[in-house]
Formats: structure tokens, C-alpha cells, sequence
């Protein structure tokens, strides 16, 4: 693994996950006819909210604070362990997947604690959601896993996804097609997407992640926006891998290849919520659901 | 030498009590000499057990101490005096002159019966200790007996010991009829019929099931943990019911050549317990019942590693053998830590707001920031949350079930397939239910007045609390540490784990852990760091909460935490059966209305107080026969007698 | 053409969830049309070979299954102007879990079956046991008797998977007949629908329970 590789994993992780957040909107404008913000807005929207004052509630505790720096830092601590494209990641060991998904959970731990600190009906709704639907989408994500790791006979992220993953296309296509479908639900989901949640509701009472940072202001909404788009990006990555495993053999053109596929993605998410309408709330444990027995249904399939 | 620094510790401990009841009934000498001979037994006894690892005894009738003793001795010494100096302020003899003395005398009591069950080399031995133990935890349920519910739940927990005790007879029996002897020794393949393997098995699988709480035979738990004293509370949940584990795994070392389906039993009613148990905490409203459903909740996730340690038992797989007992053995220490801290918070907190409903708190956070500083890294390492110590535990049960994927039997692939998901659903479940915990009592607003007029506690109560919290922090940031004990402890298991040459330390990435964790707590402080500097940089404004435009916002709008629980409660609705009343419909100008939700737990509520009282319904039909008219039971001892010249 | 088998099988698994899950009449009955017109597919693939039987026979699958049944079936919700909702006895969630478990049964029972050679590891037995249950479980959890339809159907359509093990043995006019016997008792069942409507004014088949005398 050379320096190289290292610098430009980190780069990418730090910069890209607020360009996806771009393409997304832009997606969805043109769906909606409009011209849409610029590509670049998820950009110029945290550079101003790092410089602006922040209004706290005097109910707050350190919780509060500490809900969007830990965040932050699972979110970047989980980007250092998933591999991009064909490329090892900075980190790796046997087992790292378990760390990876508990990470995101310290993560939610913190966020959802932030949300109960300032007392507000609103947000502890928003925390209760975001914590019963990740019940339902941590055995997916597991079963998910449990089908990579019995393919690749390996227990590290980075083993999982790079090197057999070309070939496992052809020894279990059906399994890698439910995982992929079941890891597309829970990505949608645990970032929050239509048809899953809409951020952009002007309801408070529907939505599921953006209610619990409702009192968040300034560099600490910042922090959220930055963090989010980086728990986004990271799970494209991951999605990305087992959907489109090409690997051209120069490792500067695989670069190349990743940050085009990434760019793909975020579009069909746009293009995804732009066709489907939002789901009842009480539907999205349903998919959850379905999530959990589409792997499932691929580790049987394996099994046999 | 290091058996007798053990026996020394225990007697110690065994005598803690008593100079107190020398003393007036409220005097405070008492106390402080149990509490410095404890200590002193403390020092003395962890001493001797780590001692015991290098220098080898020589095994008496009597007693042995070898690693897997030294693993569940460790626990029981430290977080006994832990308790024990937090009991100085808690339940202070000056506070309590009609309960003090007997409370003290009873703790030491059972920590040395507890530490004589984990070095008992007998089965006569085993069974006085344990009794001893039983016993003397009877009398710390009912602590304060004057209370018609603790006296209630004290029966309870009365009734279910003695059951598991009737189990333990049969099982040595059977032991007896096995070997001739009373001596805990491994048992020979051929030495008697299989079946009475499996039902050695079974007893022992009841027995020591019903001591540690696993799911269908938990019935006393709940209760018993939530009316004790909160440093008993601590003591039960974190070594207490562990001695059931310890039960379980020494007979099953003893037991040859287990079958694949009793590992196949054991991991199922470890995913039985530990989901069950978290989805019926997530339903309480009483801090301590909540707390104690967790206990259940973390034997199911032992257990799933015994489990595991089982099935590679009979596969002669020795990376199952290791990871499943590396895990489980360091959730058995782990579990010890975090959750007497966690019952220790809640002890603090009970103490200066005189309720356990989670419902009446809040913001205490302000006004006890160490305690709730505490039980959010208590809450944290008991979600299995990095850098904690709680999961680097469930990290090796992870690995060994993933483990099993590339082993060539299909049951154990199926095994393995089920509880991966299920301990992933379990970790995102506690994370749910502790938050709940955490947010309803300690973040927001007070509830009540109670929780209004909250104050910090002593050092006394918190130190105890800071030291728990040092140790989750040092075994989950270098459990490069613990391996060598547990290496120990899993020797005494299974002697055979080692012959493959695998080593803990090969198998688990315990160094990245390290890595990881340090990383993660730089990130944490950067980030920290940088959010402190921007939010001076650019002005805080203080204002109120943003209630969507309500300018007054009031303790009574935040959500509950039935309201937090409630979507799960739903989901699980079919094993939780909550009663909820809710309110009659309203004319146009609404009353006041009151909604109520309750779970009661589904085995003693559910099944156990119908069919008695459906069994008391049939047996009272025949009280007429007591007419309490000697006459009459002349007559029935004529007609029996009659009955039986008949019979022949 | 037969590695084919177990992509469209898996597809039909699939629908079989959605029809489960799925809380729109509409939704299900265009996943049981998809289910149709992919088994249509499958008497071809299966077949190994274009032969003008074979092709006659998908296209007839395909006409009944596909475009015929659910154009029936949404006739009967437009004139009947039944409820779009789908009504359950048990909820989705359970629904799909019993599914699922369904399925994992159906997957594990199939290994131990003494099957042919060739059929050792294909889809089609786990399949076609796992559309079975759902038929049952769909006919014994849902009220409406429409949704009565929709079962029979996947029923039915379970048995025709099962098919696919002969299909060397068993002549067209066998399979001909199946297809027909499911339009007579398709044919038998909208009237039905339409009775238990003109006699009720609903179609849901708690009514029923009131002939019981």
C-alpha cells in the first residue's frame, strides 16, 4: 500500500461526500424542470455555516456538542476501513467489518443523545425513529456481510470487496444481486432518502433524521451536514463495490473508474427520489424488513 | 501459598459483617471496619487468584483454583468492596439503624460463599456454598422487608433458587451414580449410557439457567434486582447471576464428547435471551427493572458464545473453542464492570430523587454531572460501543461465529447464519433502549420536583463509579492485556484448545483494536477541539429550545420514554403484550385525559401467576373435605383404609 | 438457456415477497402478472429448445397469467369499486417474516427430497414448495376475496413450477388442461366475487362465516 494510495483515500473521503449531496439536488431539479442549486452548494452551505453564530438551547449539556463531533469522527474513522473501487483501504484487519457497523451505532448513540438533550417533543420523536428503524437495518446490513464473507472466505472489508469480487459475479450472481438490493434499501434509509424520509418536508412531525437536529446551529450543524454526507458517501462506496467491481488494471484509471461510479450512484439515488413518492411512515419497518429477508435469502442460496 | 491467600480473602470477607453487630445500630464504626476488612480481603484475595495462574497448586479434595476459578474470582472480589465503599454513603447505618447491620452481614456473607462456589473442587462443597449464597442473597432482596412488594419478589426469587437447587441434587446425583465419587472430575466417554449425559446436561442447563436468568427461567430477575439495595443490585447483576455461567461451564467441561445439538441448544437460548431481554427492557419504566432485563440480555450473549465454544467442541475446531470462551469469558468481566456501574448511577440517582421511574426524571445531567458523565460511558460499553470495553467481547463472539462460515457442517453454517444478525439486532436494540435511559433521566428537563431538587453525589458513591468506568476504558482500549487470563481461563476449559498451536492473539486482531480505539478518541478530541474554537470564534447565542414556534416550551412536552420506546414496543407487541388504556374520546372541549401503557414480563405475569392461581382454583373446590371436624378426618383415614384392603 | 432457470426462479421468489408485503391491491396483482408472464419465460428455458409447442405453450401461460387473470381482476375492482387496500389478518411485517421462513424450509426440506440427477441443486423444487406456502399463507391471511384470488393463483402457480421437473415427461395436453382447469376456477370464483357483493354489498369473506348455520 503505497502513500500515495493512502493520500488519495483520504482525500477523496474528505472531499468528495459533499459533491454527491450536489449531484443529488441537481438530479432532482432536472427531474423537476428547474436549473437546481449549483453542484458545488453543499460546499458554499458548509463553509458559511462554519462561519456563522450558533444560538444553543439553555437546556443543553456537553451531549449536545458532543452528539455532532462523535458523528463526525465515526463517520471518518468508517471511511478509513472501506475500500474504494479496487483500491485497499488505508486500514484494514480481520474483522474489521464489525467495527465498521458499530462505529455508525457509536455514531447514533450520540446523535440521538444530542437530540434528547434540548427537551423538545420534536426531537426526541426524530431520535426514536432514527434508533427503532437501525434495529431493523443492522441484521440486514449483517446478513449482508455474512454473504461477502462466506464468498471471499474473509473477514476484513477491504479482503471482502477487492480482489474476488469480480469473480463472485459468476459463482453467485442471484445472492449478489439481493445484497445488493437489501444494502440499496438500507443505504437509502440510514441516510435518510425518499422514499424513506424527506429532508426537505416542511413538516417536522414526518421527518426522521433532519427533526433530531432541528436545534442545531452553526459549525455544529456544520459538523451534521459534513458528517452525514460522509456516512452517505461511505455506504455508496460499499454498494458500489459489489455492484460495479470493474477493475482496469492501471491503478490511477481505477481512480478514474470510482469517482465516475460514485458520481453514478448519487444519481440514481436523485433519479430514485425523484419517481417515487414518500412512503407511510409505519411502511418503512416493512422494507426494513424485506431488506433483512432479501440477504438472508441470498446466504440461503449459498447455503445450499 | 495462593490457596491459602484465597481462603484467607473469603474468610475475610465471610467476617465483614460481623464486627458491626458489636456496634450500635447506627453507629458508624461498624461499617467503616466491614468496609477496611473487606478491602484488605479484597487486596488479599486478587492476590492470591492472579498468583495462582503462574505458581500451579497442587489440587486438594476440597478446594482447586485454576484459570477458569481465577476468571470469575476476579469479578467477584473487586466489584464486592466496590459496592461495599459505595454502601458508606448509600445506605448509610445512621440512615438505616433497622436494616444497616444485616445488610452488611449478608454481603459478606455471600461474596465469600460466591467465591468458595467458583474454588469448591467437591460437589458436596459446591452445594453448601451455593446454598450459602442463595441464602444469604434472600436476605439482601429483602433488605427492607417492611415493604409488601419486596417481601413479594423475595419470595419469588426464593422459590426459583430452590428450583435450581433441586436441579443441582439430580445432576450430582447422576454424577455420583457416574464416577462413584463427589469429586468434580472430567467424566470418562464410556463410563455410563449417553442419556445420562444429556440429562446431566439438561439439569445443569435448568439449574444453573435459572441462577443466571437466561430467558424462559428469569422470572425472579427482573423483580429482585429492582427491589435490593442498588450496591446489591450491582453485586447480583454483576457477579451474581454470573455464577450461574460459571456452574454451567465447569460441568460442561466435565462432560465428554458433547453432541452437536447441545451447542445447537445453548446458542438458541442465548439469541432467545438476549433478544428477548433487550426488547422487554425497552417496555420498562422502572430504572432498575430496565437495567436488570439487560442483565438477561448479556447472558444471552455469553451464552452465544458458550455456545459457539460448544459446537467447536464437538467439531474439534479450536478457533470456535477460543474466540466463542475468549468472548464469553470477557463479557462475564465486562458485564461485571459495566453494569454494577451503570446500577451504581442508578443508585445515585434514586438517592438524591427518591424514585426509579424513569418518567419522573431529567436533566439531571446538570445537577449530578459525574453521575451522568458515569452512566453514559456505562450505557456506551454496555452497547458494545468502541472504544469500550463491551466490545472488544462481542468483537470475538462476532469473529468466531463469522468464523464458522467456512466450516463444513451445515448446521453449524446455519448456527452461525442466525446469530450474527441476531447479535447485530441486539446491539442496535440496547443502543435504542439506552438511549432511552440515558435521555429520559439525564438530558432534557426535570419531569418532577423530584428530580427538580437532585444533587450530586458523594465521593464515596462516585468513586467507586470512577474506578468501574477506568476499568472500561483500559479493557477496551488494550485488551491485548486480558488475553493471557483468558488464554488461562479457557485452558481449565478445554484443555485440547491449545494443541492446534492457535493462540487468542492470532485469531483476533487485538493490537488494531488498540489502533482503532486511540484513533477514534483522537478524532473525537480534534473534533472537539475544533467545534470549541469555531463556536468562540463566531458567538453563542443562548435561547430556548425550538419547539417548531412555541415560545414556552415545558417539562411535559419532551418525549417520554414510553414514547421512545413505543414503535419497537409495537413491532414486538406479540411477545411483549403491553396493556395500554388509552383515553376515551374527547368531546369538543377536551378534558383531561390520562394515557397508561405497561409491560409485564411474560413469563411470571404471562404464564407462571395464571396456572397458579389457575392450580389454587382447582385444589380450593376441595376444601370442603377440611371441615376441621375431627369426626370427618377419622372417617377419611376409615376410607382409606378401607381403599386399600380393596385394593389388594 | 438453462442456467436461466434459477435468475427467473429467484425473480419469482422475489415476487412472491412483494405480493406478501405489498399493501396496494394494484401492487400485488401487477406482481402476480409479472410472476405469470416470468413463468411463461420459464417453459421455454425450460424446455431447453424453441419447438413450436413449447412456444405456443408460454405464450398461453402468458396470455392467462400475465394479461387475461389480472385484467379480470382489476375489471372486478373497478365494478365491484372494492377498497384499493389490501386487508390482513396478520400484519405485512409478520407476513413477510412467515414468508421468509417459509421460504427457508422450503429451501432446507428440497435437500433432503430424492430428485432427479439433473434437478440436484436447481431452483425449482424450493421454489416451487416456497410459491405453494406463499399461496396458502396469502389465502389464509387476507380477507378480501379478491386477495382469495391472488393466492389461488400463486397456488397455483407453485404447481406449475413444479411442472418443470417433467417437462420432458409430461405431454402439452397435460399442461394445457392445468392452465384451463385455473380459468374455469378462476371463471368460478369472479362469480363468487360477484355474489357475495350483491348479496353483502362488500366482498370480504368474514361475511361468510355468517352462513355457517
Amino acid at each position: 500500500m503505497l502513500i500515495s494510495q493512502i493520500i488519495v483515500h483520504v482525500v477523496l473521503l474528505l472531499v468528495m461526500p459533499p459533491l454527491l449531496l450536489g449531484v443529488i439536488g441537481k438530479t432532482k431539479a432536472l427531474f423537476g424542470g428547474r436549473v437546481g442549486p449549483p453542484l458545488f452548494q453543499a460546499f458554499f452551505d458548509l463553509i458559511k455555516l462554519f462561519q456563522k453564530g450558533s444560538v444553543i438551547s439553555s437546556t443543553t449539556t456537553w451531549v449536545f456538542r458532543a452528539g455532532p463531533v462523535v458523528g463526525l469522527a465515526t463517520a471518518i474513522l468508517a471511511g478509513l476501513f472501506i475500500p474504494f473501487g479496487g483500491h485497499a483501504s488505508p486500514v484494514s484487519f480481520s474483522g474489521d467489518l464489525i467495527l465498521f457497523a458499530y462505529l455508525f451505532a457509536l455514531g447514533r448513540f450520540f446523535t440521538a443523545s444530542a437530540a434528547l438533550d434540548t427537551g423538545s417533543a420534536f426531537e426526541g420523536m426524530g431520535a426514536a425513529r432514527e434508533v427503532t428503524f437501525s434495529c431493523l437495518a443492522e441484521p440486514a446490513l449483517f446478513f449482508g456481510f455474512l454473504v461477502l464473507a462466506k464468498l471471499s472466505g474473509s473477514l476484513s472489508l477491504t479482503a471482502m470487496l477487492d480482489g474476488p469480487m469480480p469473480n463472485s459475479w459468476g459463482a453467485a450472481g442471484a445472492s449478489l444481486v439481493l445484497v445488493a438490493a437489501s444494502l440499496f434499501i438500507v443505504l437509502l434509509v440510514e441516510n435518510s432518502r425518499i422514499p424513506f424520509d424527506d429532508p426537505n418536508t416542511h413538516l417536522e412531525l414526518t421527518m426522521i433524521h433532519e427533526v433530531m437536529v432541528l436545534d442545531h446551529s452553526g459549525p455544529a450543524l456544520g459538523m451534521i451536514l459534513y458528517g452525514a454526507a460522509m456516512k452517505l458517501f461511505v455506504m455508496c462506496a460499499l454498494l458500489l463495490r459489489i455492484v460495479a467491481p470493474f477493475d482496469s488494471g492501471n491503478i490511477w484509471v481505477d481512480w478514474g473508474i470510482f469517482a465516475v461510479g460514485m458520481l453514478a450512484l448519487a444519481m440514481v439515488i436523485g433519479v430514485v427520489e425523484s419517481i417515487m413518492a414518500r412512503f407511510k411512515l409505519t411502511f418503512v419497518p416493512t422494507f426494513l424488513v424485506a431488506a433483512c429477508l432479501l440477504s438472508a435469502f441470498g446466504i440461503i442460496l449459498l447455503l445450499r | 501459598m495462593t490457596q491459602l491467600l484465597v481462603i484467607t480473602a473469603i474468610v475475610l470477607h465471610a467476617i465483614s459483617g460481623v464486627p458491626g453487630l458489636l456496634f450500635k445500630r447506627s453507629a458508624d464504626a461498624g461499617q467503616k471496619l466491614s468496609v477496611a476488612l473487606s478491602t484488605f480481603g479484597t487486596v488479599v484475595g486478587i492476590t492470591g487468584s492472579i498468583a495462582s495462574l503462574w505458581f500451579s497448586t497442587p489440587k486438594t479434595s476440597i478446594i482447586a483454583i485454576d484459570g477458569l476459578s481465577v476468571i470469575f474470582l476476579l469479578p467477584i472480589f473487586l466489584i464486592s468492596t466496590l459496592g461495599s465503599i459505595y454502601g458508606l454513603s448509600y445506605w448509610k447505618q445512621a440512615d438505616h439503624p433497622d436494616n444497616g447491620q444485616k445488610l452488611r452481614l449478608f454481603y459478606g456473607l455471600v461474596t465469600a460463599a460466591l467465591a468458595a462456589v467458583t474454588i469448591a473442587a467437591n460437589a458436596i462443597v459446591f452445594l453448601v456454598a451455593w446454598e450459602i449464597m442463595a441464602l444469604s442473597a434472600y436476605f439482601l432482596i429483602t433488605t427492607e422487608d417492611k415493604d409488601t412488594a419486596v417481601r413479594e419478589s423475595g419470595w419469588v426469587y426464593l422459590i426459583a433458587t430452590h428450583l435450581a437447587t433441586l436441579c443441582l441434587f439430580g445432576l450430582f446425583a447422576l454424577l455420583h451414580s457416574a464416577t462413584g465419587s463427589f469429586q468434580l472430575s472430567p467424566l470418562t466417554a464410556g463410563a455410563v449410557a449417553p442419556g445420562v449425559f444429556t440429562a446431566m446436561f439438561l439439569l445443569a442447563l435448568i439449574g444453573f439457567g435459572l441462577k443466571a436468568g437466561l430467558m424462559p427461567l428469569h422470572m425472579w430477575l427482573p423483580g429482585a434486582h429492582a427491589m435490593a439495595p442498588s450496591h446489591v443490585s450491582a453485586l447480583m447483576s454483576g457477579v451474581l447471576i454470573k455464577i450461574g455461567i460459571y456452574g454451567f461451564l465447569r460441568l460442561c467441561s466435565l462432560l465428554p464428547e458433547p453432541p452437536l445439538w447441545w451447542g445447537g441448544v445453548i446458542l438458541a437460548v442465548g439469541v432467545t435471551s438476549g433478544v428477548l431481554g433487550v426488547v422487554f427492557a425497552l417496555g420498562q419504566h422502572d430504572l432498575k427493572r430496565l437495567l436488570a432485563y439487560h442483565s438477561i440480555e448479556n447472558i444471552g450473549i455469553i451464552t452465544i458464545g458458550i455456545g459457539l465454544a460448544m459446537v467447536g467442541r464437538t467439531l474439534e475446531r479450536t478457533d470456535f473453542v477460543l474466540l466463542g470462551m475468549a468472548g464469553a469469558l470477557l463479557h462475564v468481566w465486562n458485564h461485571g464492570l459495566f453494569k454494577s456501574l451503570l446500577f451504581l448511577s442508578a443508585g445515585a440517582v434514586i438517592h438524591a430523587t427518591h424514585t426509579r421511574e424513569i418518567d419522573q426524571l431529567g436533566g439531571l445531567a446538570k445537577s449530578m454531572p459525574r453521575t451522568a458523565l458515569y452512566f453514559a460511558v456505562g450505557a456506551a460499553a454496555i452497547c458494545g460501543l468502541p472504544p469500550l470495553n463491551g466490545f472488544v467481547s462481542e468483537f470475538l463472539i462476532y469473529l468466531g461465529l463469522f468464523h464458522s462460515l467456512n466450516s463444513g457442517s451445515g448446521m453449524t453454517w446455519t448456527a452461525a447464519a442466525f446469530a450474527i444478525p441476531a447479535l447485530a439486532m441486539i446491539g442496535a436494540l440496547a443502543v435504542t433502549c439506552f438511549v432511552k435511559a440515558f435521555g429520559a433521566v439525564f438530558l432534557g428537563v426535570a419531569r418532577s420536583e423530584h428530580a427538580r431538587h437532585a444533587h450530586e453525589a458523594k465521593s464515596m458513591m462516585t468513586g467507586p463509579m470512577l474506578a468501574l468506568v477506568g476499568f472500561c476504558l483500559a479493557i477496551g482500549l488494550t485488551p491485548l492485556l486480558v488475553a493471557p487470563v483468558l488464554e488461562h481461563g479457557i485452558r481449565a476449559w478445554e484443555p485440547a484448545a491449545f494443541d492446534s498451536g492457535q493462540k487468542l492473539t492470532m485469531l483476533a486482531p487485538l493490537g488494531w483494536l488498540t489502533i482503532a480505539g486511540a484513533a477514534l478518541i483522537v478524532l473525537i478530541t480534534l473534533g472537539s477541539f475544533v467545534l470549541a474554537r469555531r463556536l468562540r470564534r463566531c458567538g453563542v447565542n443562548p435561547g430556548v429550545t425550538w419547539d417548531c414556534g412555541y415560545a414556552a416550551p415545558a417539562s411535559t412536552m419532551q418525549y417520554t420514554s414510553s414514547s421512545f420506546a413505543q414503535m419497537i414496543v409495537a413491532l414486538f407487541s406479540w411477545v411483549l403484550r403491553p396493556r395500554v388504556e388509552t383515553p376515551a374520546e374527547q368531546p369538543v372541549f377536551a378534558n383531561a385525559a390520562h394515557f397508561h401503557s405497561h409491560v409485564s414480563d411474560i413469563v411470571l405475569d404471562g404464564v407462571l401467576r395464571p396456572s397458579f392461581r389457575f392450580g389454587a382454583k382447582i385444589t380450593s373446590s376441595f376444601r370442603f373435605l377440611q371441615a376441621g371436624n375431627i369426626h370427618a378426618y377419622l372417617f377419611y383415614i376409615v376410607l382409606f383404609l378401607i381403599c386399600l384392603l380393596l385394593w389388594r | 438457456m438453462y442456467q436461466l432457470i434459477d435468475p427467473i426462479l429467484v425473480a419469482v421468489l422475489l415476487l412472491n415477497f412483494a405480493a406478501l408485503g405489498a399493501s396496494q391491491l394494484r401492487t400485488v396483482i401487477h406482481a402476480i402478472a409479472l410472476q405469470g408472464v416470468l413463468l411463461g419465460v420459464l417453459v421455454v428455458v425450460a424446455h431447453n429448445e424453441f419447438t413450436i409447442w413449447a412456444v405456443l405453450m408460454a405464450c398461453a401461460a402468458i396470455t392467462l397469467k400475465g394479461i387475461f387473470i389480472p385484467r379480470l381482476l382489476f375489471h372486478a375492482i373497478r365494478e365491484v369499486s372494492i377498497r384499493r387496500e389490501v386487508e390482513p389478518i396478520i400484519g405485512f411485517i409478520a407476513s413477510l417474516l412467515l414468508g421468509g421462513l417459509g421460504t427457508a424450509l422450503a429451501v432446507l426440506f428440497s435437500n433432503t427430497l430424492p430428485i432427479a440427477q439433473e434437478h440436484v441443486g436447481s431452483l425449482i423444487v424450493p421454489a416451487a414448495l416456497s410459491t405453494t406456502l406463499t399461496g396458502f399463507l396469502i389465502l389464509t391471511t387476507r380477507v378480501k376475496a379478491i386477495t382469495q384470488v391472488v393466492g389461488y393463483l400463486v397456488l397455483e402457480n407453485g404447481i406449475f413450477i413444479f411442472g418443470m421437473l417433467l417437462v420432458e415427461a409430461m405431454p402439452f395436453l397435460v399442461e394445457i388442461g392445468v392452465l384451463l382447469d385455473l380459468f374455469v376456477a378462476i371463471f368460478v370464483m369472479g362469480i363468487i366475487i360477484n355474489r357475495i357483493s350483491r348479496e353483502f354489498s362488500t366482498v370480504s369473506t368474514r361475511n361468510l362465516s355468517s352462513l355457517k348455520e
